[in-house]
């Protein structure tokens, strides 16, 4: 074997080594996370209306991508509203309603082809097929065409198929429905012209019209299936085959989520003996306006009156210092410790120009991949705070006093950022952000507690466009937060070779058809 | 920490902020007052449970109980969390001590049953007190726990102590999978020792009839306010039933991800590295010449190993890659697969180590397993950092896991349950790969030297950990380097 083999080359931006000259026998993976799968996985709702289809769908997005698998929803209502434009009311649904049912299954298939241009196209991992999904019929065209139309690519001498997951949603308590059609109904498309009774009332009337027709996933009949059966909101799960690492990781993280009603607290720690100097990382302890700072984080927190709050540090001094001040019990987590910035540890960013100026360039080339030497990067950070999201997603209300990078990775999971925009996000230094679940996302208050400090903030510099990353162009799946694409547009009705139409038109006027939207903020300053 | 000078703001808190030390051994930032550490000392365990957690299992004869408790248990002990297994046919071996036939279990044995009242009672007391008084958090109730009315007895008994009870349940109907087991675990039973095979699985099967016809499984509306997860036909599905809590959370996911279909874990070293031959730590060099040699070995040995899909795992330092490469096969780089971070420590000889830090090098020693290095990292952190290695080994079959020596160390005592005390000196000499192949309740390991030469790099426990010690007490055990 020749000596050559052995030849690797470091990466400069990622730090990864990688054989000098790539054959096409060696599938080289140049990411720095593992790559567990190459068939892409759709991923298939199943349930009555109000049943949290799309919460979940969204919810399981918007984590798929913040761990790095690409990830997007197909919601098929959203094709039937851009393909129908008005709704009038639930007997668009009804089972003997022959045209709109023409209707339903074409925006159901186009929404399918849209699937496959996800993967083969667009680099897709995984697709949510978000829709009731509630006959054996519609389940297996589903399968059909995942298995027929394969999606089947060529690579390296692989070739992958589709794999399909089950995600159906049982639900008969009737609280629960109702708090569903509040929150997400009610300001739906659908029903923005028609008061409160009314759309609740025609949308029990469309939850009827599925249940006639409603088959289940049946524990014997779809036993070759892979699926997860979720029973009112998670009491009770039922998981049948689960095939590979990423249905075992959705399977893991769909049991550790819940709806109950509760806050997130985001900080940093106070202003720190090192961040007064500009330099970065280190384990310096407070300043004194840091520790105003946490004396006044201690005052609001009590003035917030959360029940159970669960308080969580870093390992670094800084952050359990602030912590030290609210007086009450606290957790120190290592994986919320700052990034680790390597040989440049405790540097200004001046002396990291002067002493390292490639460093630094490539570093604005492309921050979330970008590792210091000997150090981390945004997207190592990512994989080693993905535990804590986790058990995030399991408490209630909890305050996590952690650091600039850091924050910057939870509030991208929490809000949809990018890795682009990730590196970016503004967490300035005495400020807390409050997230509170809303609807399909995440409500977010800014509030600054007055107590002065040095902005750490660097922005992007100026005039740069971020280029391409400088790794080589290996095809697998980068493990970089993506924000959840926006769903597909579907082609108007027309398009789907639908031509005759006895709808009647409604008198309302002309809808802008925008969604709720994910985020929004307030900005608040805590008066003492 | 200056938080009361010159502020109008009052401090409604009953006490200033407490002032920081540092832990000088684990690193950790605790309060403290003139200079000693305070008792509490909230720092992030893997799980953080405050009640105690009692595990039962549930099913008939060979359904895998014992199975999942003894692995369970150990992962439950590597990741952090003490855990026992109390079985309760042990117990009643012991009280026994002869086993006749299948007809103890009958279930009309008066005497048999008292018995098996007695053991389970007995196994329940030492529960209490392993749980109350000798720190466990998790114990494993190991029986069939077959009957409604069993597992009620011990629901009271778990209410009564203040214990949060999770079911674990197997039900299988599959022939040849409980055919199997009977061949894998219960011929080799003490119950057997005098029986010829096909006497033990006659009257094994007598056994399992015994327990059938009284046979209550969990179900769905009679027991819906229990915890509980039922696992069909060896994992095909998975009934999961009101997850309380975190580690329950993390017991389901373990559960279900493992599987027991034959395979092999390879784990080994890199190549001999210049580092290594220079007797320093860490570092990211490439291979020696000596290192480059066995990587071509390693390729050779595993082509004739003639291993069915198998799956290479480096991590993203120069020399575990440079090894991989040899193979000529595809690999995944893992960072998590990294070596300890030596923190200051990094690209040093033990000797600088001792010249430089003596107080750090005499801390390690005295508890290597979590002794962090300043900047650094701890053997107790690498742990943290391996679990979903280990997770991922768990779902996967035939794995090679090239790796590093105190990563080798830490995934090699998860396989074979080491304790934090021997596993930072667990021998992982370079050029010798261990195969580990699962069998019975445990796993068989091979040890193969690939017959090329490569300095030691195992440093001994000294015997004087003393921070008094001289440098020649602390330096005895360091292997030859150039």
């Amino acid at each position: 074997m020749s000596l050559k083999h052995t030849e690797l080359t470091q990466n400069p931006l990622q730090k990864i080594w990688v054989p000098w000259m790539s054959s096409k026998l060696n599938r080289r993976r140049g990411s720095s996370v593992p790559q567990f799968t190459n068939s892409p996985t759709m991923i298939v709702m199943v349930g009555l209306p109000a049943r949290g289809k799309t919460y979940i769908s969204k919810k399981l997005t918007r984590y798929l991508n913040w761990i790095g698998v690409p990830t997007k929803v197909f919601n098929v209502g959203q094709y039937r509203r851009d393909a129908v434009r008005t709704y009038k009311n639930f007997e668009f649904f009804r089972p003997d309603n022959e045209e709109a049912m023409k209707i339903r299954r074409a925006c159901a298939l186009s929404a399918l082809k849209d699937v496959g241009t996800y993967f083969m196209l667009e680099h897709g991992q995984v697709a949510v097929f978000d829709a009731t999904n509630t006959t054996r019929e519609r389940r297996e065209v589903i399968l059909s065409y995942a298995k027929d139309n394969g999606y089947k690519v060529k690579w390296f001498s692989y070739s992958r198929h589709t794999v399909v997951f089950f995600i159906e949603s049982i639900c008969d308590d009737p609280e629960i429905i109702a708090e569903n059609i509040k929150q997400v109904k009610l300001s739906s498309p659908d029903y923005t012209d028609c008061d409160k009774e009314e759309a609740v009332a025609d949308f029990l009337k469309r939850i009827e019209c599925y249940k006639v027709t409603y088959v289940p996933l049946d524990d014997d009949k779809d036993s070759h299936l892979s699926y997860i059966k979720i029973f009112n909101v998670g009491s009770r799960y039922l998981v049948n085959r689960v095939q590979d690492h990423i249905q075992s990781r959705i399977v893991y993280y769909l049991m550790n989520i819940h709806v109950t009603p509760r806050t997130i607290y985001l900080c940093r720690h106070g202003e720190s003996e090192l961040n007064l100097l500009g330099r970065i990382g280190g384990d310096s302890g407070l300043s004194r306006n840091g520790s105003k700072f946490a004396a006044a984080l201690g005052r609001y927190i009590k003035s917030q009156n959360i029940p159970d709050l669960k308080v969580w540090t870093s390992h670094m001094k800084r952050t359990i210092q602030t912590a030290e001040a609210l007086g009450v019990p606290y957790e120190q987590w290592k994986a919320l410790n700052e990034i680790d910035a390597g040989v440049c540890e405790e540097l200004t960013y001046e002396e990291i120009q002067a002493n390292y100026p490639e460093e630094f360039a490539l570093r604005d080339q492309d921050k979330y991949r970008y590792r210091y030497p000997k150090g981390e990067s945004y997207e190592d950070l990512v994989q080693r705070l993905e535990p804590v999201i986790m058990e995030l997603e399991r408490q209630e209300n909890v305050l996590v006093t952690c650091h600039q990078a850091v924050m910057r990775c939870l509030l991208a999971y929490f809000l949809d950022k990018s890795a682009e925009e990730l590196p970016y996000l503004k967490c300035p230094l005495h400020t807390v952000l409050k997230l509170t679940p809303v609807a399909y996302g995440c409500k977010v208050e800014s509030v600054f507690l007055n107590v002065e400090a040095v902005n750490t903030h660097r922005g992007r510099p100026a005039g740069d466009e971020p280029m391409c990353s400088l790794v080589s162009p290996y095809r697998h799946t980068r493990a970089k937060p993506m924000a959840s694409p926006t769903p597909t547009r579907a082609p108007r009705l027309q398009d789907l070779g639908v031509t005759s139409l006895s709808l009647q038109v409604l008198q309302c006027p002309e809808r802008s058809g925008q969604s709720i939207p994910q985020s929004f903020e307030i900005n608040a300053s805590f008066q003492q | 920490m200056d938080s009361g000078e010159g502020c109008s703001d009052e401090l409604t808190l009953s006490t200033a902020p407490r002032e920081l030390t540092q832990n000088p051994l684990k690193k950790i930032w605790m309060p403290c007052k003139n200079g000693l550490p305070e008792k509490h000392i909230f720092q992030r365990k893997v799980c953080m449970t405050n009640c105690p957690t009692l595990i039962v299992t549930v099913g008939l004869p060979a359904r895998g109980k014992t199975y999942i408790s003894k692995k369970l248990t150990r992962y439950l002990n590597w990741i952090g969390v003490p855990t026992k297994e109390f079985n309760v046919g042990q117990y009643r071996r012991d009280c026994l001590k002869i086993y006749k036939s299948f007809e103890f279990f009958s279930p009309d044995n008066e005497e048999g049953l008292k018995i098996r009242q007695q053991c389970a009672s007995a196994a329940l007391s030492d529960v209490r007190q392993y749980l109350t008084d000798e720190g466990g958090q998790v114990a494993v109730f190991d029986a069939t726990n077959t009957t409604r009315e069993r597992r009620e007895t011990i629901t009271r008994f778990a209410e009564q102590n203040g214990f949060k009870v999770f079911f674990v349940e197997s039900v299988c109907e599959d022939p040849a999978v409980i055919a199997e087991n009977i061949v894998q675990v219960k011929l080799g039973s003490p119950d057997y020792t005098h029986c010829n095979t096909d006497e033990a699985v006659e009257d094994f099967m007598k056994r399992i009839k015994c327990y059938e016809n009284s046979y209550e499984t969990l179900d769905e509306v009679l027991d819906k306010e229990l915890s509980y997860i039922k696992i069909i036909d060896v994992g095909r599905r998975y009934l999961v039933n009101r997850v309380q809590d975190h580690i329950q959370s993390r017991i389901v996911y373990y559960l279900m991800n493992i599987h027991i279909t034959p395979r092999s874990i390879y784990l080994c070293r890199h190549g001999e590295s210049d580092l290594n031959i220079k007797g320093r730590i860490g570092g990211d060099s490439g291979l020696s010449l000596r290192g480059k040699d066995f990587a071509k070995q390693l390729g050779e040995f595993i082509l004739e190993q003639d291993i069915s899909d198998l799956k290479v795992w480096t991590s993203q330092m120069k020399r575990t890659i440079q090894t991989a490469e040899a193979l000529n096969v595809p690999y995944e780089q893992w960072k998590a697969l990294n070596e300890i971070d030596a923190g200051v420590c990094e690209e040093m000889m033990y000797e600088e180590i001792q010249d430089h830090y003596p107080l750090e090098f005499a801390l390690r020693d005295q508890d290597k397993y979590r002794y962090r290095y300043p900047k650094g990292e701890s053997y107790e952190d690498l742990v943290q950092r391996l679990e979903p290695v280990i997770m991922e080994l768990e779902r996967q079959e035939n794995v090679l896991v090239i790796c590093h020596q105190a990563v080798m160390r830490c995934l090699l005592a998860y396989f074979l349950d080491k304790s934090a005390e021997e596993l930072p000196y667990l021998k992982c000499p370079l050029h010798t790969v261990l195969k580990l192949t699962p069998v019975a309740y445990g796993c068989k390991v091979e040890s193969i030297f690939l017959n090329v030469d490569a300095v030691n790099t195992h440093r001994d426990k000294p015997q004087n950990v003393e921070v008094s010690r001289m440098a020649g007490e602390a330096l005895r055990t360091v292997p030859a380097h150039q």
